[in-house]
């Protein structure tokens, strides 16, 4: 097993690291090449197989497609966002050979546009942006909601507006990620009363008449092996099985409740009352101090963050459901909204 | 003025969305020089203190917290803070231990990736580095970092550096550069050798692995990074009462034997890479790069709002755990003017103003201090998509407004900083700059103190910050792990939000002194609601990256472009050197809206006690 991964309970049992995975030459030599020994990569596969709840058949898929002597293109536009999204994929990087194999996001992939991080500006950054969409099939990655009006003012880049710049991206694209709930579903910047009539992505392309396949993988931000398992899995197979808002069910079939290890006091107590008190230090439910947990579909409980190492109720913080949409503004109890108000049903989702 | 032949739109390696235009006197060799100011310009805006309009005070930190997601902490802690003063609540030792570990945490985590990941490849040169001879690059690392040890624990060899070309170069010959693509490669003012430039690399594509290490501090306390989890209050975290793994039969929390270790190593981690990598490496570049101590400068006036609220000076504790400070922080609220680094003058918060004469908002031309602030968002600028886009600055041409202080514009973060604590030499931490300029900057370098006003001064300044916060995480911490039984949350929070009679003022004002620079929320809240009135940000990189005032003086970014000697117009890295050198975090900027424009009552703000009140 890969360390650095924490594995969820659940999905231990349909995937062993496989000594006897078929792995051909080629692809075993490239991953020397990597600096990757073949064992390293079968038990990086192998996690990543769990995460997503894949069969092992599909080991030497991901392998070939983590190998590929050409890189897929990835092109990363950003819009109305706060670059959390960007943070949080960049925290699964890892450069470092030897055991880590956990870049391979970055080995696998050619991260051919992406403004935060790239080395060109200005008129060689834009030209960059001409060439590597001109050449079809790229995968188009969007973190930030997109204000409706194209002459608002609101998103100008380049001198071309949001609107105009996501449409010339996705031309090409063979599939567009949403990355965050800003791009999957408008967001902070929707939230009432939306000042600057922002749109999620799936709205934008039904407006404007895009019809490209989409991934929504929303999450504020979202966990960075949520977004790197997408891209590899969309690479190694095509398109992940989706629920009715576009996101992939490997990840966001369950609520964090269901599986968060406070869920036993939610059914017997003892719920922690006030942050701070005994409960809260035993790990009582914080379903009473507004925990969204039961309503928020998302891997938070199983994977964790920051590889594995603590999720919000873990330490403390009820779910604040970041990954629903319109989330800054549910309706709880009373009718109120607020992180710290309970919620209006005791469980499920909605 | 001449139509701009220097853009740069978009600005990259940032956070957010900046356009730069400025005019160069053309030498006729296709490079130039700038005269006089050109333009800043922020071109997104999304509106987020008016989304804050009628919210629960208790969530207003979750909001502001994504106006960034670089600065993910300071926006939140901020935000907490002003709460905290409006309503008078104190907040316990720990929870001020904690906060303080998580900004200082974010200092070293943003610091270290702006210089590697932001703004290294503008004085790196990336395909220079393919000529690099490895075994020289190996003999290099042993005198630049001889402390650093990556190889599985020993000194980086031939061989590992050999491994870091073959990289390099399996990206060039597949025809993928990816990140690296259209840089201003062998651009003529590059002048690190071979070896310099791929020993750089390699601590690039090192301090990736390095950060997502750092940030687990902030998992364990906060629950996840990017974007922890905060309270008004104290902290949501507390301490686990199993020591072991959590567990639905034995229950817990992060805080545990495992957690705290973590946190112990995060900070650890921290230290080692500033010590070992970091400071030797902005060292080296800075030799390289001499005369860039001479571009860059701003007017002279800097200001801080104060961070860091030193345990050390604990003066009081009260019986619910909560703590007095006297004036005692890491960092010195205070204000110098006109290059007179030795004067600190007290920060008085009635001095602020805001200024939108030349942004894109409605309201008075007049300066207004931020509680009596009223602005709509209002775009006059040129229509988007035409191949004329251009903006000009006789008009409105930003979205960030212009903070003035006593009706000037001011420089924030670093740079600020280390002036501060220099200009009071009194904490030990203050001796320490004094140091670190003395060994460092007037000793190896030979550089004037005055000279730290500059492009190169700022990348030294922030080094020096981050290693004087590097040794400071470890006492912090030692505190913390001592009183971690302690509290944690100040149980009356939540119920004194509903007595306004308790409240000590109609309005709070929270500040931080965020990786940036000077951060200031307010906020009014509603005494028959209990909801937010009125909401209100000013932010370190909206010091920095504001457009011109009624007056017509520029802020702080056009004004340090002046002088700058461009060899190509068409590739003006020397523009991005100093631009990059602020570290712009312009979504952090561009925020402000008050579509009600309803005045906020005076602010009084006691600065011994930060939201103690």
């Amino acid at each position: 097993m890969n360390k650095d991964l924490d594995l969820p309970e659940r999905s231990k049992a349909p995937v062993n690291l496989a000594e006897d995975t078929i792995l051909d030459e080629a692809t075993v030599s490239r991953l020397l090449e990597l600096g990757i020994s073949r064992r390293g990569f079968l038990s990086f596969c192998t996690g990543m197989a769990s995460l997503m709840v894949l069969p092992q058949a599909m080991i030497p898929k991901l392998a070939a497609a983590a190998t590929a002597p050409t890189k897929p293109s990835v092109v990363y536009m950003s819009f109305q966002e706060c670059t959390g999204c960007l943070e949080s994929l960049v925290n699964s990087f890892a450069f470092r050979g030897g055991t880590t194999i956990d870049n391979l996001i970055l080995n696998m992939i050619s991260l051919d546009y992406q403004e935060t991080l790239m080395a060109a500006a200005g008129y060689q950054a834009e030209d960059l942006l001409k060439t590597v969409t001109s050449k079809p099939g790229y995968v188009l990655v969007v973190d930030g909601s997109i204000p409706a009006k194209w002459d608002s003012g609101y998103f100008v880049s380049g001198g071309r507006s949001g609107v105009a710049r996501f449409r010339d991206a996705a031309k090409n694209a063979g599939l567009i990620i949403a990355v965050g709930t800003c791009a999957s579903f408008g967001g902070l910047p929707k939230a009432d009363p939306n000042p600057t009539g922002a749109v999620s992505i799936s709205e934008l392309m039904a407006s404007l008449g895009i019809r490209k396949p989409l991934i929504n993988v929303p999450g504020c931000p979202p966990i960075p092996e949520v977004i790197t398992g997408v891209i590899l899995y969309y690479l190694a197979s095509g398109m992940p099985s989706l629920d009715s808002l576009y996101r992939p069910t490997m990840f966001y079939e369950k609520t964090v409740h269901d599986e968060c290890y406070r869920e036993e006091s939610f059914e017997d107590g003892p719920f922690a009352l006030t942050f701070d008190d005994a409960n809260a230090r035993k790990g009582g439910c914080l379903f009473k101090l507004g925990c969204k947990g039961p309503a928020t579909h998302n891997a938070c409980s199983t994977i964790k963050w920051n590889q594995g190492t603590s999720f919000p109720m873990m330490s403390g913080h009820g779910c604040i459901g970041c990954a629903e949409p319109d989330f800054w503004d549910r309706i709880n109890l009373n009718g109120k909204k607020g992180f710290y108000v309970q919620l209006a049903h005791g469980g499920d989702d909605d | 003025m001449a139509t701009p032949n220097v853009i740069i739109d978009p600005v990259t390696r940032i956070e957010g969305h900046l356009r730069i235009q400025a005019y160069a006197i053309p030498d006729g060799k296709g490079g130039g020089t700038i005269k006089d100011p050109g333009l800043s310009a922020s071109t997104m805006v999304r509106g987020v203190e008016q989304i804050l309009k009628g919210r629960d005070p208790r969530d207003a930190w979750a909001f502001t917290q994504r106006i960034c997601g670089v600065c993910t902490v300071v926006h939140g802690l901020t935000s907490v803070r002003a709460v905290e003063n409006a309503i008078g609540i104190k907040v316990s030792k720990n929870a001020d231990y904690i906060r303080n570990m998580m900004i200082g945490a974010q200092y070293v985590h943003d610091h270290v990736m702006h210089f590697y990941h932001l703004h290294a490849l503008d004085w790196v040169d990336v395909v220079s580095a393919l000529k690099a001879i490895p075994a020289n690059t190996a003999s290099l690392s042993a005198k630049n970092n001889p402390n650093y040890k990556p190889n599985n624990g020993k000194l980086p060899d031939a061989i590992y550096f050999q491994n870091v070309l073959d990289r390099l170069n399996g990206l060039v010959n597949r025809g993928q550069l990816g990140l690296f693509a259209n840089g201003y490669w062998g651009h003529s003012a590059y002048k690190l050798s071979p070896e310099e430039n791929l020993l750089l690399v390699s601590h690039y594509l090192e301090a990736l692995g390095w950060a997502r290490e750092v940030v687990k501090l902030h998992t364990i306390f906060g629950g996840k990074d990017p974007h922890p989890n905060l309270v008004v209050g104290g902290m949501p975290c507390t301490l686990s009462s199993n020591t072991g793994p959590v567990s639905e039969d034995k229950g817990g929390t992060s805080l545990n034997t495992a957690g705290l270790a973590i946190i112990k190593k995060s900070v650890d981690t921290m230290k080692t890479f500033v010590d070992q990598v970091y400071l030797p490496d902005v060292v080296l570049v800075a030799t390289k790069y001499k005369e860039w101590a001479d571009y860059g400068a701003t007017e002279g006036n800097f200001l801080c709002f104060g961070e860091f609220p030193d345990p050390a000076l604990v003066k009081k504790e009260f019986v619910d755990g909560a703590i007095d400070y006297p004036a005692g922080y890491v960092f010195p609220p205070g204000v110098i003017w006109a290059n007179n680094l030795n004067g600190l003058f007290p920060f008085d918060e009635s001095k602020v103003t805001e200024n939108v004469a030349h942004a894109w908002y409605s309201g008075s031309d007049a300066g207004a201090h931020p509680s009596v602030g009223s602005t709509v968002l209002n775009y006059t600028g040129p229509a988007p998509d035409s191949a004329s886009y251009m903006l000009d600055e006789s008009k409105r041409y930003s979205w960030i407004k212009s903070p003035r202080y006593n009706g000037q514009p001011m420089e924030v973060g670093p740079l600020a900083h280390i002036l501060m604590m220099h200009a009071r030499n009194t904490l030990d931490t203050d001796k320490q700059v004094r140091t670190g300029v003395a060994q460092y900057w007037t000793g190896a370098l030979k550089l004037g103190f005055d000279q730290l006003n500059s492009t190169l001064g700022r990348i030294f300044c922030r080094m020096l910050e981050t290693k004087i916060i590097a040794d400071q995480m470890a006492n912090w911490y030692q505190r913390y792990e001592a009183n971690k039984a302690g509290a944690y949350w100040n149980p009356n929070t939540f119920t004194r939000l509903t007595q306004p009679k308790s409240w000590p003022k109609s309005v709070g004002f929270g500040f931080t002194e965020a990786p940036r620079g000077a951060l200031g929320h307010w906020v009014k809240i509603n005494p028959t609601t209990y909801m937010i009135d009125n909401y209100q940000c000013i932010v370190a990189s909206q010091w920095n990256a504001g457009p011109r005032d009624a007056k017509g003086i520029e802020g702080p970014y056009e004004h340090a472009l002046v002088g700058h000697v461009l060899a190509d117009v068409k590739k003006p890295l020397e523009v991005l050197r100093t631009i990059h050198s602020f570290d712009p975090c312009i979504g952090c900027a561009v925020h402000i809206v008050d579509s009600e424009g309803q005045p906020l009552v005076q602010v009084e703000v006691n600065h011994s006690y930060r939201s103690l009140s």
